[in-house]
């Protein structure tokens, strides 16, 4: 079979791909978003969801439906998906449910550095974790497996390194990818009623949650025995039995880098893990070690089992692992580490159409509650024109927070700045919030509207009324939206054509006591060829679906 | 099994740049002639912001087994960096008698197209490697669309005529 160079992202859309996978739904978030793009070029039905909350629900409906289903986001994304998750492993699924989370140790793109195997725990939920695109493309299958036996969504982690990383790949055969888990017609789309599996009322969720410690229980069994050989292994080293280490994901490999005689007990199934294998792993070897990136997750559990062995100083909980960080660990070095490169940072591109808004924001000494997305970036000198940034969607509430308590001078100059994909992740509460409870200031939400989720690489989204694919859907209107939901003062501008209009109205807003949503459009300069013909293209389907009408319709309804 | 000889003689290169030079461009054209070479070969980068004309570095790893992706700090045997600015941030990763391919190799007056800076660079890089050209050469074509074929083609053989000169220089 070929040897293919993939990303651990492509690896695991591939694996999806050759799993049957019905269905792949998430939202874009560094570094999760190749997933679903590869899965969609491969063939894959793949879309993006307004947020991960609703992806996962709608992966949910569809493993309720007895298919295998993906979904994809990155490690904060699981927040915000965590409500429909927590019950979910409650009710259990049909078919299959993978759901990828992405974590960012060193925060390369990312506003926290939370450690998602927490939420495995939390949830009752198994979590997989590959360390390289090899085991990206291999454990998607023993997931589904997992997924299809003990009836449970599965929690699939991956890590910057795994997500970005490129490595070698042998794909099973092409022919081999249906046949997993049984017969294609295993996993076929069909509806069974299961009132009391599904309808998590009270008198239903109490046996549920027995059962979801049943099913883990037993998943717990199976990952200490032969049969999970391929997640949990132990690679001897050549040094004997002096040193053992016990690592997850990408840090297995920076461990047998640094400790090339070291023998290693990997761990693919870190949720539940396996403790006794883990146990007679350390009564082996005169020195354990446990190497993991950020929380001290392996090594507090098998503490709490009673597992003597060593871990990282607490200097190593931050940011990410890597041979020389390991090479300290093992050495027990805590003395100041190297200080990083610290090269150009990111900003605004040259021809990004919000200069002028952030100029016009710091010439008037705004009080700018921010959000996620690249005119984050307008927190950086020159403009340092944004005061708060803390989640998806969260300007909105935390500037309406502002203008309650600030007196009427200070809150006067409280703004909130969105993008348009954040917008429809989750500005559209936010904007109801607004509406329902004003402050006696009123408050201004600048939308800017770009027309693409530029951050991640230019991704469509409900608003740019394209579907993952670029084809024609539904639009959804920005400024209807705000309108909709009681917005007094609703207008649309470009602010690079007319800057002085812009400033103009920003300050006629602020000075009005008044609720005021201002949507700043103005296509990404990055995205605006490709937005162009995509536009084209849909103009050339409508054509050709209304040629097709006219000539299909039988001739009395011409 | 995992032997200490089984890891073998593994070349490290980094390639640093800015945003939008062809930093990570390159490394994939890399990283896949070492494929086609037949070798084990990783390659690591952080994107995200990249496109936001920040710092890029991309590492690329080959050789007989390739265990972590990132080439380790004071570890890389080449360096090859596409800004001037970023020749003294990127410097660290270098291990001590490792190769510098610093832009100024290449005058942008001498490339047949200036973007393909990236490609010329690499080419002075081949001089260096246990790589075969022609792997390398398939993997430049596989990475672009066929109307820039010849001028990179250009700009690969101009770079590696003069890391030639450069390596004759004592």
């Amino acid at each position: 079979m070929d040897r293919q160079l993939l990303s651990g992202d492509e690896a695991v859309a591939l694996a999806a791909l050759h799993a049957d996978v019905a269905l792949g739904t998430g939202y874009p978030g560094t570094p999760s978003t190749e997933i679903l793009e590869t899965f969609s070029e491969l063939g894959g039905r793949a879309q993006w969801a307004p947020n991960e909350k609703v992806a996962l629900e709608v992966g949910l409906g569809a493993a309720y439906g007895n298919v295998r289903a993906l979904v994809t986001m990155k490690h904060v994304g699981l927040n915000v998906a965590a409500d429909p998750l927590f019950t979910a492993a409650y009710t259990g699924v049909n078919g299959a449910l993978i759901v990828i989370t992405a974590d960012d140790p060193g925060m390369s793109s990312s506003q926290n550095e939370q450690d998602n195997r927490r939420y495995a725990i939390a949830a009752g939920l198994p979590m997989i974790e590959p360390a390289d695109s090899q085991e990206a493309y291999d454990f998607f299958f023993t997931a589904v497996e997992i997924s299809e036996r003990w009836k449970i969504p599965v929690l699939y982690r991956m890590t910057t390194r795994v997500c970005h990383s490129k490595s070698i790949v042998v794909a099973r055969s092409a022919d081999g990818g249906a046949g997993i888990g049984g017969a294609a017609s295993a996993h076929a789309p069909h509806f069974e009623h299961d009132i009391t599996g599904r309808v998590m009322i009270p008198a239903n969720a109490r046996p549920a949650h027995r059962r979801l410690r049943a099913k883990l229980a037993e998943i717990a069994a199976w990952g200490e025995s032969p049969e999970a050989a391929a997640l949990n292994r132990v690679e001897p080293g050549s040094g004997g039995h002096s040193l053992g280490l016990i690592a997850s994901g990408v840090s297995c490999l920076h461990a047998a880098e640094a400790a090339p005689g070291a023998t290693i007990l990997r761990i693919g199934l870190v949720n539940p893990l396996p403790v006794e294998r883990a146990r007679a792993f350390a009564a082996s070897v005169e020195r354990v070690v446990v190497v993991e990136e950020g929380d001290p997750v392996i090594a507090d559990s098998l503490r709490a089992a009673g597992i003597a062995l060593e871990s990282k100083p607490e200097m190593y909980r931050f940011g990410e692992l890597d041979v020389a960080r390991v090479r300290r660990i093992l050495a027990g070095d805590t003395s100041p580490e190297p200080a990083p490169a610290r090269g150009k940072p990111p900003e605004l591109c040259p021809a990004c159409p919000y200069h002028t808004v952030y100029g016009t924001l710091r010439k008037h000494d705004c009080i700018v509650a921010g959000d996620i997305g690249c005119y984050t970036l307008g927190v950086l000198p020159p403009y340092e024109a944004m005061d708060t940034c803390v989640a998806m969607g969260a300007s909105i509430g935390v500037g309406l927070g502002l203008r309650h308590v600030l007196p009427p001078a200070e809150a006067r100059r409280v703004v909130s700045v969105i993008g348009d994909s954040t917008f429809v992740h989750s500005g559209i509460s936010g904007l109801v919030e607004m509406a329902y409870n004003p402050p006696a200031t009123g408050h201004v939400v600048l939308v800017l509207d770009n027309g693409t989720t530029a951050m991640t690489g230019q991704q469509e989204h409900a608003g740019t009324g394209r579907t993952l694919d670029h084809l024609p859907t539904n639009k959804l209107s920005i400024e209807g939206v705000a309108t909709a939901v009681g917005i007094g003062s609703v207008t649309v501008i470009d602010p690079y054509a007319d800057p002085e209009g812009f400033e103009r109205l920003l300050l006629e807003r602020l000075a009005a006591p008044e609720l005021s949503v201002i949507v700043a459009r103005r296509p990404c300069v990055l995205a605006a060829a490709d937005i162009r013909k995509w536009e084209q293209q849909a103009a050339d389907l409508r054509a050709r679906a209304a040629l097709q009408a006219a000539f299909d319709m039988p001739p009395e309804e011409r | 099994m995992r032997a200490a000889n089984s890891v073998g003689k593994v070349t490290n290169v980094v390639l640093a740049g800015l945003g939008g030079q062809g930093v990570i461009k390159a490394s994939d054209i890399l990283a896949d002639a070492a494929l086609r070479a037949g070798l084990d070969v990783k390659k690591a980068e952080v994107h995200g912001m990249s496109q936001r004309g920040g710092s890029v570095t991309s590492d690329v790893r080959f050789g007989g087994k390739v265990l972590s992706p990132m080439v380790p700090r004071g570890e890389a045997d080449f360096l090859v960096v596409l800004a001037p600015s970023e020749v003294e941030v990127a410097r660290a990763v270098l291990r001590p008698g490792g190769v510098l391919l610093s832009p100024d190799l290449v005058p942008e007056a001498s490339l047949p197209n200036k973007r393909s800076l990236n490609v010329a660079l690499l080419g002075a890089l081949s001089q260096y490697l246990d790589l075969p050209v022609e792997a390398l050469l398939d993997a430049v074509r596989a990475a672009l669309p066929e109307r820039l074929h010849e001028v990179n083609v250009r700009a690969f053989e101009l770079g590696r005529t003069l890391a030639a000169q450069q390596v004759k220089m004592p």
